[in-house]
C-alpha cells in the first residue's frame, strides 16, 4: 500500500486530538503503521498514544542541540500503544516566536530524514484554525491528501469547519489536497448531527461520522489512554473503530470544498432553530430603568 | 580635498589625509573613546590563549561566519541555465545583495530579480506579488525559465511556492508548460551551498517530471556546484572533455553569462545548459558532482532516478584529476589522451620543482566544504602542511572524510579541523598558534592585518582580486594555477625582507 497521508483540523478544544489518537488507534488495531505529528504548540497530539504528558519535541530538543541539523531522528520519535510512531513538532510559548515556520521546520525535518519510511499512515494533527501559512504546511502538495475536519454542533466550530475549507480551497485548486470529510464531536446541541450533516452538505462533503459523547473518553482521557486501550469492548471504542474503518474507506473520495459566508452560514443555523432572527430594532440599545 | 579625479587616491591612502585623521581624531574625543594604550591592551589580550579559551565556549553568537545564505546559492544555479531568470521571492534587499555579491566577485552584470514582498504581503501572504511578479518577469526579460527560490520573510510566513506557481498560472501570468522550477531556500538552515543544491534539485525534479529514465544514453552530465571559478573551471572541463572525446553537458554552467565581453552588446543571458540538455541528463551514463559535500540531495535525488552519481570534492592536484579523468574513462569508455598524460607530467615537474618550498610550510584554511577539502588533498600532496581548518557550513560527512584525509598521510597529522566555527575562532587559532600562511576568501584579509599570517586567497568570494575566477582551479592546468598562487605568496613574503644582505636574485 502506498503512503496515505491525512490531517485533522479543528477549532481548539472541540476534542481534535481526542479524536483523531482514538481513531488512529482503531487503525492500528487493524494492521496500519502509523505515524502521529503533532503540529501543535502544545504538544498534547500524542499523550493519549504514549501515555506521556508531553514528549520531547523537534523544537524543544533543536533548540537545546543548536540547530535542527544537530537532531537524530530516533530522539524526537517515540513508539507508542500498538507500535504507532509519535513526533510533537512543538513551539514558542504563547505570545512568541512563530509556531507556524515550527510546523515548517518540523515536517521538512521528518521528511529530509526518514520518518515516512515503511508507514502506512502519516496522519497530522493540525492546532485551531489555519492562521498563517506555516499551519497550511501539512496541506501543501505531496502532503496530506485528505483533511478531516473535526466539528460539533456549536456555532464557533461550524464557523472554524468553514474557515478551514477556504484554507483547503485555496491550495485544493492548484494542487491535490481535498477535504475528506466532516466528524463530529457530539456536544449534545440541539439538533446536533442534522446541522453537522447540513453543513457538510453546504460544504460539498459528507458527515464522516457522528461520535456520541460518551464518559468513557474522559475516563481513559484521565489514564493518557485512547478508549480503544482503556476500554476496548466499550461501546465507544466500537464508535472509533466504525470511524477509522470509514476514513480508511474513504482513501481518494476527497472534494473541492465548497465554503459558505457568513450570512449563509447564519441561515443554517436560523433554519435549525438554533438562532433566532435578528431583531434590527434593539441592536445597539442599552437596557432601559424604570 | 585630497581626493581629485585626476589623481584618486585609495582609501587606505585617502584615510591617513589630515583632513580624516583631524576627524577621526574629533570623533574619538566626542565619544571619549578610551585611551590609545588601553585599547593595545585589551587588543594583545583578545590574541592570549585565555581569550581563545573563552572564545571557544561562545555560545549564542557567531562573530564572521565564513558562510552565505541559501538563496544567493539558488541564484548562481539558476543563472547557469539557457536563458534563466533567477526569480527571489521575498525581500528586494536580500535580492539586492546576491546581484552585488555576484557583481563584486565576477566584475558583472548579475540579472536576478524579485517580487519585492513587503509588509502587506508578510500579512497576506505573498501570492500576489508571486502572479504578478512572473507576470511581469516573463513579459519584460522574456526569459526561457525562471527558476524561483525564497528569502527568509517569505519562508516564515509559510509561502508555499508549488501552489503559489500553479495559480499564477491559473491566473495567467505565464503559458501553463512555461518552465518554472523553485526551491524553497530558508536561510535559518544550512548555507549558500544547501541553497545550491535545492535549486539544482528542483530545475531537475521540474525538468524530469513525468519522464522515466531510458538506459544510459552514453553521455556523461558534469555539474560544478557552488563554484566561485566556475567561468574558468567550466571552460577546462569542456577542454577536458573535447580532448577526450567525450559527448558531455556542464549542468548549470553560467561561465558564459558571469564572463560577457565588452563589445557593446548587453547579454541579459549567455550561454548556460540549454533546457533540452537539461532534459536530456536523465538519460545520461552517470552525473559527476565535483562538489559532492554540497549537492548531496540533488545526488540523492539522480541516484534515485537510477543512474549513477561520481562524487568529488573539488578535485585540485594530481590525484584528485587523475581520478576524475579515470572516473570519465570508466564511464564513457573512451581513453586519456597523451596530450592529458603529459599536461599530468608538466604538473608533477613543476610541484617537484618548487618541493624545497613548500616542504615544512603549514598553512591554516577557511571556506566551504568541498573547496576546502580539495585544497587541504593538494596541500598533502605537496607535502604542505595544513593547520587550522576552520568551515562554518561544515557537515558530518565532511568532518569524517577530511578527518581521515589527515590521517592517512604524514604530512597530516598536525592538523585540526573546527566544524562550525567562525572568523574569529580562527583568529584566536592564528594569533595563539600561528600557521605560516592562511588560505580563504578574501574576508581573510582582516585576520592576516590582525595576526600577522599571509593571506592566499582561494575561495568565495574574492571581492579585492580581479579575475581569479577566470583561471581554472581543476584539472592538471588548474592544480598549476594553485600551485603558482600559493607559491607566489611564499616568494612574496620571503622577499618582502627590505634588509636582506643577500643579492641573489634566484629562488
Amino acid at each position: 500500500m502506498s503512503l496515505r497521508q491525512i490531517a485533522f483540523y479543528g477549532k481548539g478544544g472541540i476534542g481534535k486530538s481526542t479524536t483523531s489518537q482514538n481513531t488512529l488507534a482503531a487503525l492500528a488495531e487493524m494492521g496500519q503503521k502509523i505515524l502521529i505529528v503533532g503540529c501543535d504548540p502544545k504538544a498534547d497530539s500524542t499523550r493519549l498514544i504514549l501515555h506521556a504528558k508531553a514528549q520531547d519535541t523537534v523544537l524543544s530538543l533543536a533548540a537545546d542541540a543548536g540547530s535542527v541539523e544537530d537532531l537524530e531522528l530516533e530522539d524526537v520519535l517515540k513508539v507508542g500503544y500498538r507500535d504507532i510512531r509519535c513526533v510533537e513538532s512543538g513551539g514558542p510559548e504563547p505570545g512568541v516566536g512563530c509556531a507556524g515556520r515550527g510546523v515548517i521546520t518540523a515536517i521538512n525535518f521528518l521528511e529530509e530524514n526518514g520518518a515516512y519510511d515503511g508507514v502506512d499512515y502519516v496522519s497530522y494533527d493540525v492546532l485551531g484554525d489555519v492562521v498563517c501559512g506555516g499551519f497550511a504546511m501539512p496541506i501543501r502538495e505531496n502532503k496530506a491528501q485528505e483533511i478531516y475536519i473535526v466539528m460539533s454542533g456549536e456555532m464557533m466550530a461550524m464557523y472554524a469547519a468553514n474557515n478551514i475549507s477556504k484554507g483547503i480551497l485555496k491550495y485544493a485548486n492548484a494542487g491535490g489536497v481535498r477535504l475528506g470529510g466532516l466528524i463530529c464531536n457530539e456536544r449534545k446541541t440541539d439538533k446536533e448531527y442534522e446541522l453537522a450533516d447540513a453543513l457538510a452538505k453546504k460544504l460539498g462533503t459528507k458527515l464522516i461520522h457522528f461520535v456520541p459523547r460518551d464518559n468513557v473518553v474522559q475516563h481513559a482521557e484521565l489514564r493518557r489512554m485512547t478508549v480503544l486501550e482503556y476500554d476496548p469492548e466499550s461501546k465507544q471504542a466500537a464508535e472509533y473503530r466504525t470511524l477509522a474503518q470509514k476514513v480508511h474507506a474513504n482513501a481518494g473520495n476527497g472534494v473541492i470544498p465548497t465554503p459558505i459566508s457568513m450570512d449563509e452560514l447564519e441561515d443554517l443555523l436560523l433554519e435549525f432553530g438554533i438562532m433566532q432572527k435578528e431583531d434590527e430594532s434593539i441592536v445597539g440599545k442599552a437596557k432601559v430603568t424604570a | 580635498m585630497p581626493q581629485t579625479a585626476e589623481k584618486i587616491l585609495d582609501h587606505n591612502a585617502l584615510f591617513k589625509e589630515p583632513e580624516y585623521q583631524e576627524l577621526m581624531a574629533r570623533k574619538k574625543a566626542f565619544e571619549e573613546a578610551p585611551l590609545t594604550a588601553e585599547v593595545k591592551k585589551i587588543e594583545d589580550w583578545t590574541k592570549s590563549w585565555e581569550y581563545r579559551e573563552l572564545n571557544f565556549k561562545r555560545e549564542a553568537l557567531t562573530i564572521n561566519p565564513a558562510k552565505a545564505c541559501q538563496p544567493l546559492g539558488a541564484v548562481l544555479c539558476a543563472s547557469g541555465f539557457e536563458g534563466t531568470l533567477p526569480y527571489v521571492h521575498g525581500s528586494q534587499g536580500c535580492v539586492a545583495y546576491f546581484r552585488s555579491h555576484f557583481n563584486r566577485h565576477f566584475k558583472e552584470p548579475s540579472s536576478c530579480v524579485s517580487d519585492s514582498m513587503t509588509e502587506d504581503a508578510a500579512v497576506f501572504g505573498g501570492l500576489n506579488n508571486m502572479v504578478d511578479g512572473l507576470a511581469n518577469a516573463y513579459a519584460l526579460y522574456k526569459p526561457k525559465m525562471i527558476a524561483v527560490s525564497t528569502t527568509c520573510m517569505a519562508e516564515v510566513i509559510g509561502d508555499d511556492l508549488d501552489a503559489f506557481i500553479k495559480t499564477a498560472k491559473q491566473k495567467g501570468s505565464l503559458p501553463e508548460d512555461f518552465p518554472v522550477p523553485f526551491a524553497h531556500t530558508p536561510s535559518f538552515v544550512g548555507s549558500h551551498v544547501t541553497g545550491y543544491d535545492n535549486m539544482l534539485r528542483g530545475v531537475l525534479q521540474q525538468s524530469w517530471s513525468g519522464a522515466e529514465r531510458s538506459t544510459g544514453n552514453g553521455k556523461v552530465v558534469i555539474n560544478g556546484g557552488f563554484d566561485g571559478y566556475c567561468v574558468g573551471n567550466n571552460r577546462e572541463l569542456k577542454r577536458l572533455l573535447k580532448a577526450m572525446d567525450i559527448d558531455g553537458t556542464i549542468l548549470s554552467d553560467p561561465s558564459d553569462v558571469y564572463d560577457t565581453p565588452a563589445d557593446g552588446e548587453f547579454r541579459m543571458y549567455d550561454g548556460g545548459t540549454t533546457l533540452a540538455d537539461t532534459r536530456a541528463a536523465l538519460d545520461a551514463q552517470a552525473t559527476f558532482l565535483l562538489q559532492g559535500f554540497s549537492t548531496a540531495k540533488t545526488g540523492e535525488y539522480i541516484a534515485a532516478k537510477g543512474q549513477e552519481v561520481v562524487t568529488f570534492h573539488n578535485p585540485v592536484g594530481v590525484a584528485a584529476t587523475d581520478a576524475l579523468l579515470m572516473s570519465l574513462s570508466r564511464i564513457s569508455g573512451k581513453a586519456i589522451p597523451e596530450e592529458l598524460e603529459k599536461e599530468r607530467g608538466r604538473l608533477v615537474d613543476a610541484i617537484a620543482d618548487s618541493q624545497a618550498y613548500l616542504h615544512g610550510k603549514s598553512f591554516s584554511l577557511f571556506g566551504d566544504p568541498d573547496m576546502v577539502f580539495g585544497l587541504t588533498a593538494f596541500l598533502l600532496e605537496l607535502g604542505a602542511e595544513p593547520k587550522h581548518i576552520v568551515v562554518t557550513n561544515s557537515t558530518k560527512e565532511f568532518v569524517e572524510k577530511i578527518t581521515a584525509l589527515l590521517a592517512a598521510s604524514p604530512f597530516g597529522q598536525g592538523a585540526k579541523v573546527y566544524g562550525g566555527k567562525d572568523l574569529w575562532h580562527l583568529r584566536s587559532l592564528l594569533a595563539t598558534e600561528p600557521s605560516d600562511f592562511l588560505i580563504g576568501s578574501s574576508y581573510g584579509k582582516f585576520l592576516e592585518r590582525d595576526t600577522g599570517v599571509p593571506l592566499i586567497r582561494i575561495g568565495f568570494p574574492l571581492f579585492d582580486r580581479h579575475h581569479h575566477h577566470r583561471f581554472p582551479i581543476w584539472g592538471y592546468q588548474g592544480g598549476l594555477n594553485v600551485l603558482v598562487r600559493i607559491l607566489d605568496k611564499i616568494f612574496d613574503v620571503l622577499d618582502a625582507d627590505p634588509k636582506g644582505t643577500s643579492f641573489d636574485v634566484v629562488r
